[in-house]
């Protein structure tokens, strides 16, 4: 009697078990709900994100740029934020984030941000709060090309440029590698920007720069390193927005991203100042920032998938490649790429990316599994990744500038660019010392 | 009278002040200038690229004496701009043809 209710029991606990197995699987998925912590920090990292272009960036090309450009410099950051910040949400969010046609691009559905409404979540923040992340580093790319265009672009022409370059490069990328588009699909890794932000930034700098042509004085005279040096230090802090926020919620993820980039800029910086010591005999302000700026980018791709000692790496090759293809591969090839937007975003970019095929931990992410953890396929993959980017960026952002040189003066006149383009441009100038 | 005009060091400036003051000079006109001599300038890099300074900043002491301390005047600065290296400056010995003060109008060596 005893032994049947035993059997009798195990049989219900079976059962029960069974029961249990049966409704988890019948139910339906449950519901996206809202999570405050996640939605707090990814307002501040937004915010954070915010700051990198202005001030951050403003303050470090405008630093870097001749005392008669120094305006110019800024206002072409400032005016890029403002663009993109309208045209994001007119069309940009749903281009690249609603749905997918064929891999290519996103509906249009979107359009004025219409169905994103105040209860409408992406995970488990806010859609809005995801649409304004993504115009923050939709901004941040258009202005980083600026850097190398400077001191000879008219203001007017950098306006359009902006508007063609953000509608017809960066959506399309942006869809392709986070939006679900083609890239996405093939498995590409892209944690906060590498490809999209990048790569995407610093071909367009050099494509440009080849088109524009070379500007009369081609020297780096830096009107003010002080703003330089404080440009840096507020793109390294807002920097931690831009990957740790690339986690899109306040775990682990976040965390770790947080500390990769902390990491792989301080060594970046250093190795750049090292390589430098040994070379001129100097460790000089500007090469510690520029180290910086080299490490930030290196690791944005990587940020999320590397373990510490990837991020190690990633920095430490960074600031040293970095440091020649400024001052060796730039002078050697011959185009006047003003702050070095290429040489430092687009090589440091193409760097990360390849590297995090290399080193993606798939303990650190599983999403991610590079070639030292027995993938070597996701090394192809990024390759891959990078040279559509590299290719689709180089001839759409040439048609741009033929294209506008069809309606208009892209450069200023001979004597506009000797005067100053803060002069010419605004009718200002910065220092009334 | 004479004018002595003197392009020093801008840190052995303070030196060449307490100097001159000692050497019993009424008053003196100091600017910071620019400039080079045989050293030339400095060559500054930024990110690899180098760009040649010319003009090296450098203080200028104006003072006028009555000719009886002129050499006083000048073994002062030579003793206490002297470093030994490259760039040490210039003394030039003017002649002032008249002074006048402008509050009370004394003229000649009775104005400096």
């Amino acid at each position: 009697m005893k032994k049947l209710l035993s059997i009798l029991i195990l049989i219900m606990i079976i059962l029960a078990i069974s029961a249990n197995l049966v409704f988890a699987e019948g139910e339906t998925p449950t519901q996206p709900k809202l999570d405050t912590g996640d939605t707090a920090w990814m307002i501040v990292a937004t915010a954070l994100v915010m700051l990198m272009t202005v001030p951050g960036l403003a303050l470090f090309y405008g630093g870097l740029a001749k005392k008669k450009d120094v305006l110019n410099t800024i206002a072409m950051s400032f005016v890029t934020y403002c663009l993109v910040s309208f045209l994001w949400v007119l069309y940009g969010y749903s281009l690249t984030f609603s749905g997918d046609m064929a891999g290519i691009i996103g509906y249009l559905d979107k359009a004025f941000l219409s169905g994103v409404k105040v209860e409408s979540l992406q995970g488990t923040i806010p859609e809005v709060l995801f649409s304004i992340f993504q115009l923050t580093f939709a901004a941040i790319t258009v202005a980083l090309i600026s850097g190398a265009y400077i001191e000879r672009m008219k203001f007017s022409a950098w306006v359009v440029f902006s508007i063609l370059w953000m509608s017809f490069v960066y959506v399309p990328v942006a869809h392709w590698v986070w939006g679900g588009g083609f890239l996405a699909k093939m498995g590409a890794l892209d944690f906060a920007g590498g490809t999209v932000v990048h790569i995407n930034a610093g071909i367009a700098a050099l494509v440009g720069v080849l088109i524009l042509g070379k500007r009369k004085n081609t020297l780096l005279v830096p009107n003010n390193l002080t703003l330089v040096a404080i440009g840096a230090a507020v793109l390294w802090f807002g920097w931690f927005g831009f990957n740790a926020g690339s986690a899109a919620a306040s775990n682990g993820l976040a965390a770790q991203s947080f500390i990769n980039t902390n990491t792989a800029t301080a060594v970046a910086a250093l190795a750049w100042m090292f390589t430098e010591w040994a070379v001129t005999k100097k460790p000089t302000v500007l090469g510690l920032a520029s180290g910086m700026i080299a490490g930030l980018v290196a690791i944005t791709p990587a940020a999320g998938f590397v373990n510490i000692i990837g991020s190690i790496i990633i920095g430490a090759v960074a600031g040293f490649i970095c440091y020649f293809s400024v001052t060796a591969m730039k002078p050697k090839i011959g185009y006047d790429d003003a702050l070095d937007v290429f040489g430092i975003h687009g090589v440091a970019g193409i760097l990360g990316a390849i590297l995090t095929g290399v080193f993606a931990d798939p303990a650190i992410n599983e999403a991610g599994k590079g070639l030292l953890y027995g993938n070597p396929g996701q090394l192809w993959t990024q390759t891959l990744a990078v040279l559509v980017t590299i290719v689709y960026t180089a001839i759409m952002t040439a048609l741009i500038f033929l294209a506008l040189r069809i309606f208009m003066k892209v450069r200023v006149s001979e004597e506009d660019e000797i005067a100053g383009l803060d002069a010419s441009q605004h009718s200002e100038r910065a220092y009334n010392l | 009278m004479k004018k002595i005009e003197a392009i020093i060091k801008p840190f052995k400036f303070e030196e060449v002040k307490e100097a001159l003051v000692l050497a019993g000079i009424q008053g003196m006109t100091v600017s910071d200038v620019k400039g080079f001599g045989r050293q030339k300038g400095h060559v500054e890099v930024y990110r690899g690229s180098e760009l040649e300074v010319l003009f090296i900043p450098k203080i200028k002491v104006e003072v006028v004496v009555p000719d009886s301390l002129v050499e006083k005047v000048i073994n002062a600065i030579l003793e206490k701009a002297y470093t030994g290296s490259v760039g040490d400056g210039k003394i030039f010995v003017l002649p002032v043809e008249d002074a006048v003060r402008i509050r009370t109008k004394e003229k000649g060596e009775q104005a400096i």
